[in-house]
């Protein structure tokens, strides 16, 4: 397996020719990709852009007066999403596997950063990072990244060199405190909502290392402890306790913490099976439904775009999950597996609870939905994360 | 290596792999049942929810429509006044329920923190007035008499006052024009609750949140046609109430106008002439009791005699029908309903009932001619009538020999009725009754419209009583377990009477016919059902149902509805013994009858005048003065409870208005030029297409001199009934 960069990858694409040739070519990396994967995150990118359009058009308070000011930065970050993804597949998740300690060492003095002055606070998250030019940075998107990269390095790394059959206690231990120490520092932001993934990415990542059973039940016992400690012990902030109260009863103060939950849900139900068609949500333009663009806009795709609208984007999800779990199956070596593996614990569980939140059967968290909602670094993440998919399958070698 | 297999993964990777493909799946397939469930099953349910999140309703009151005299002078209108309000839904967002707010409101509009508090706090059943009994979603007057000053401070710094608004709205006054209050006439407003707004939810006149609604008095009987119908704009609005679009646009009718029959002149001299009589009553001394007359409550009702229209209704006490505007304040509240307010909301026209004393006798000589006495045959007036062991005086016990019952009128003769009474109790058969018995007196008490409504068009006009066997049995079955609890036999007067009452109160016996013959005992009635009665006698024998409202115009005056007067019946009796009736009223006020000291000097031949004193026992309280009269136009009733003499405390009032509205002098002088209304007012006001109403000036009442009018008080020794 060795052979120069470019788009064909060592070993298996041809290595004279055109570039038109050589895309097109039987073997070409170009007809090896996942296609439905590709193309249902772009659609998911673009309904992204149309609906997060409809949510923002009218918001002057927000869009300094352009229209199309959320419009176009959504297909920008699209854009270069895109490209991160291009790159990701061309240098191959194998090859940034050399680079993981220093990227993870990256995400984490970012996480770190974001906790000094340069930080900036919003919806009570100290989560971002201001760059200047109206630009953020949101690490902990990075985060969950690296923790997957960084623990499926160390994890598969015997099990690939054939040493072992499944990660021993000692590597698993080693993982999870690589996990813990940027999650340690996202809690203290407090980004719950991103912990709650890293979480369950967490636990993503050991089912599919093979790990021993026990830490995998330990791992879900002490999430439950922990969760239980964190109540109890007053660790949340008031705001984060009236999250999951008003979930618990969203009827408990309409016009308080309920609010978002109720209208959230009011505007999803009026959608009915068509919708009201795009721009035509009332809870939308009435803009009765707060942080619309980014955290609540599957209700733009309830409302405006009805059931068939808002079903397809659950197709669309399903989707890259289902090719991505026959990425994680199909591939060879315990690496990509793990990687694939926590790729799908997260955008399962992330569009899980964004969906769930805005219809009320989760707790409200601020997560954006994978593709769709508004947000420059969340959307880089996943496209990265895309590209991590599509190498894993590209690279992986057809069997006969 | 051996084991791992060509895949690159051991069996338990591989299963887990699929236990995470489900788990994905599964949290797809909640998502999807539950978007399902939002969207189609519940659907519809969140689209209302939807729609009425982003309708915003503006109200524009309909302006309520004037209540205006015969004339078209305004006794009741609007003037634009700074109302300041508070929004309820507004200060209860605030931390401290908009305390803080409030308290500088107090200090802006100069009153205390607690009043203002005390007026948005929302009425229940532990909560007194003042307080708010309107929907809690509109805004709460705090004050209608800002200034404009006040107005101008809260609107500029509307960031210091969340929530309260400063803004120029229509607000009912009662203008009473030449001091007539008409207080009781009219009625008042006040908002109307949440429990109205329901029921009302879907007739074809719903209340909107903002309604003002009329309580009492013409305002209430006439409510749906003054309020007319708010104008209802939906707006669409965001979240942030920025209007996005006009929705539904419902533009309201203004309220139309009530002409009334009323004559604010007229009423302004009968409620001076009523509240003058009773002051001079009190300052005389009562020779039953020995203390000076209570005159604690009086009524005088002045109707048009051929229509049982009402030119001029008062009552005693009464109030200024103002306080109700705005809002009222505890203290008002108080003084009108309280333990010791005596009730001013009262109508004692219509709502005060009194035994009817001598007033009542025409009605026991039309039962006497029904029964088939001859109205010119010679009855004994002695001086007193013996029941069994029981003697029945005349009044101060003076006797005048056979007379005819024209001349019992007259002298109102007691002894004749009683002996009429008691024989006709006898023939229907005493104690029992037997089979078809007449009992004329009680029919045609019935039949002269007492015990019942005169469906006068104002609200909950009370019936009186006519005890005859009917109610004796029921009143009997209503009470007998209390009189028989608390009577026995030889104990004090009361328990000896309860003990009586318990054993045959059912029974009408020969003494309650002997009272009831001259309107004694226990039968009850009300100023406005004596003067239909003698308004029909007046008219030839027509019941007319008395009425306030004599037309409701359009604003524009453009549709003009009358309300034309209607009969409940004739009198029972025919035309014949009508004009002996009016004969011996007639005679009342001629040289020898009871009420002729009052009319001394009037012009009998010119303006025929007709009267009947009466002076109604009430157990433990002083007499009840009555004095009924009319002429060929008007009746003129007047009664004052615990004032005396029917001719003494109510004949020189009566005897005023009548100078007033005919412009006689005490000489009897007409002057056609000083007389208010010596005719019924036949037109009705002009109201311009513009709204505007041609009302003439109305001048205030100046009452005569003294010393033009008789001695109050003196009055011939023995003939005031």
């Amino acid at each position: 397996m060795t052979g120069a960069g470019g788009f064909s990858v060592p070993g298996y694409g041809p290595e004279r020719g055109g570039v038109w040739t050589r895309l097109t070519a039987r073997d070409s990396v170009v007809r090896r990709l996942d296609w439905p994967i590709l193309l249902s995150a772009i659609t998911l990118s673009l309904l992204g852009a149309l609906l997060v359009w409809s949510a923002t058009r009218g918001r002057t308070e927000l869009n300094q007066g352009d229209p199309y000011y959320f419009l176009v930065r959504h297909l920008l970050n699209t854009g270069i999403g895109f490209v991160l993804m291009v790159g990701t597949i061309w240098l191959g998740h194998r090859t940034l596997r050399g680079a993981v300690p220093f990227l993870y060492g990256l995400s984490v003095v970012l996480v770190l950063l974001v906790l000094t002055p340069l930080g900036a606070t919003i919806n009570g998250a100290h989560a971002w990072i201001q760059l200047g030019g109206g630009f953020s940075l949101q690490p902990s998107e990075f985060v969950k990244i690296t923790i997957i990269l960084g623990m499926a390095m160390m994890l598969a790394a015997r099990v690939d060199a054939g040493d072992q059959v499944h990660p021993d206690h000692r590597t698993v231990a080693k993982s999870l405190g690589l996990a813990v120490l940027p999650m340690i520092i996202v809690m203290l932001m407090p980004d719950l909502g991103s912990v709650m993934v890293m979480v369950v990415i967490v636990l993503g990542v050991l089912l599919a290392s093979g790990a021993s059973n026990r830490w995998v039940f330990g791992l879900i016992g002490a999430g439950a402890a922990g969760a239980i400690a964190v109540t109890a012990l007053g660790l949340l902030d008031e705001y984060q306790l009236n999250r999951f109260a008003a979930f618990a009863n969203p009827e408990l103060d309409p016009a308080g913490v309920g609010y978002n939950t109720n209208q959230a849900r009011i505007a999803i139900g009026s959608g009915g099976l068509y919708g009201e068609g795009l721009f035509n949500g009332h809870q939308t333009s009435g803009q009765f439904v707060p942080e619309q663009q980014t955290d609540f806009i599957f209700t733009v795709a309830g409302e405006e775009l009805g059931f068939l609208g808002a079903g397809l984007i659950l197709v669309l999800l399903g989707v890259v999950l289902w090719r991505a779990c026959r990425i994680a199956r199909e591939t060879t070596e315990l690496y990509g597996t793990i990687v694939a593996a926590g790729i799908i614990a997260w955008f399962a569980f992330q569009s899980f609870e964004n969906i769930g939140m805005a219809m009320g059967i989760m707790p409200v968290a601020g997560l954006p939905l994978p593709f769709v909602s508004y947000g420059g670094t969340s959307m880089f993440a996943v496209w990265i994360a895309i590209g991590l998919l599509q190498s894993i399958r590209v690279q992986r070698p057809i069997s006969a | 290596m051996s084991n791992i297999p060509e895949t690159g993964r051991t069996p338990r990777v591989q299963i887990r792999l699929v236990i995470i493909q489900v788990l994905v799946f599964s949290l797809l397939l909640t998502l999807g049942g539950r978007l399902w469930y939002l969207q189609i099953r519940n659907g519809d349910e969140y689209a209302d929810e939807a729609s009425g999140n982003h309708v915003q309703r503006v109200v524009t009151p309909a302006v309520r429509g004037s209540i205006l005299d015969a004339r078209g002078v305004p006794l009741a209108d609007n003037e634009t006044r700074l109302v300041v309000s508070a929004s309820r839904t507004e200060l209860l967002k605030m931390k401290d329920d908009g305390e803080a707010v409030l308290t500088r409101l107090a200090g802006v509009l100069g009153m205390k923190p607690k009043e203002v508090m005390d007026k948005v706090r929302l009425c229940d059943s532990k909560t007194p007035q003042p307080c708010w009994n309107g929907s809690p979603y509109q805004p709460i007057p705090v004050t209608d008499e800002a200034t404009t000053q006040q107005a101008l401070q809260i609107r500029e710094r509307s960031e210091d006052f969340p929530g309260i608004t400063a803004e120029p709205t229509a607000v009912r006054r009662y203008t009473a024009p030449a001091k007539a209050r008409t207080a009781q006439v009219l009625g008042y407003l006040s908002p109307v609750t949440d429990e109205e707004i329901q029921k009302a939810k879907d007739t074809d006149s719903p209340y909107l949140r903002s309604d003002q609604v009329g309580r009492s008095g013409l305002e209430r009987t006439y409510d749906k046609a003054l309020r007319g119908k708010a104008g209802v704009t939906s707006y669409e609005v965001d979240k942030l109430g920025r209007v996005m679009g006009e929705a539904e646009a419902d533009p309201g009718v203004p309220g139309s106008h009530l002409v009334t029959s009323i004559d604010a002149r007229v009423q302004a001299v009968a409620e001076y002439e009523l509240h003058q009589a009773m002051k001079t009553v009190r300052k005389e001394t009562d020779k039953i009791t020995g203390r000076p007359y209570e005159a604690d409550a009086g009524a005088v009702v002045v109707m048009e005699a051929k229509t049982g229209r009402v030119v001029a209704m008062a009552s005693q006490p009464d109030y200024d029908p103002n306080a109700w505007v705005g809002g009222i304040s505890a203290k008002d509240y108080a003084k009108l309903t309280g333990k010791n307010s005596n009730y001013p909301l009262l109508n004692r026209a219509t709502q005060g009932q009194a035994p009817a004393g001598s007033v009542f006798k025409v009605v026991s000589a039309s039962a006497a001619v029904r029964a088939g006495y001859d109205f010119d045959d010679l009855y004994n007036c002695s001086s007193s009538y013996s029941m069994g062991n029981r003697s029945f005086a005349n009044f101060e016990s003076q006797g005048h020999g056979p007379i005819t019952l024209g001349d019992a009128l007259k002298y109102s003769c007691n002894t004749v009725f009683y002996r009429l009474g008691h024989q006709e109790w006898q023939r229907d058969g005493g104690l029992k009754a037997k089979k078809g018995a007449h009992d004329w007196f009680y029919r045609t008490a019935h039949d002269f419209g007492f015990g019942s409504e005169t469906g006068i068009d104002l609200p909950n006009e009370v019936k009186g009583r006519i005890p005859d066997r009917h109610w004796k049995q029921a009143f009997w079955e209503a009470n007998k377990d209390s009189w028989c609890k608390q009577g026995k036999k030889g104990g004090s007067y009361v328990e000896q009477i309860a003990y009586e009452s318990c054993l045959e109160g059912n029974q009408l016996k020969a003494f309650d016919s002997i009272n009831f013959a001259i309107g004694q005992g226990d039968v009850l009635i009300t100023p406005v059902q004596l003067a239909t009665a003698y308004a029909a006698i007046s008219n030839g024998g027509t019941l007319y149902n008395p009425t306030v409202g004599k037309a409701v115009i359009s604003p524009d005056g453009k549709t003009i509805e009358e309300i034309k007067p209607e009969s409940h019946g004739k009198l029972p009796v025919n035309a014949g013994t009508i004009k002996d009736l009016d004969k011996g009223l007639r005679s009342v006020v001629e040289p020898g009858g009871t009420a002729a000291w009052r009319f001394g000097g009037w012009p009998q031949d010119k303006i025929p005048m007709r009267a009947k004193t009466g002076t109604a026992q009430v157990y433990g309280k002083q007499t009840t003065s009555w004095f009924a009269t009319y002429t060929d136009d008007y009746t003129i009733v007047m009664t004052i409870s615990q004032g005396g003499t029917g001719s003494g405390a109510s004949g020189p009032a009566v005897r005023n208005i009548y100078d007033a509205m005919y412009g006689l002098d005490k000489e009897g002088n007409q002057d056609l030029k000083r007389a208010l209304l010596p005719k019924p007012q036949q037109t009705l006001p002009k109201i311009a297409p513009d709204g505007s109403i041609d009302a003439p000036e109305v001048k205030p009442y100046v009452p005569p001199k003294p010393k033009d009018a008789e001695p109050v008080l003196a009055g011939p020794p023995a003939r005031r009934d």
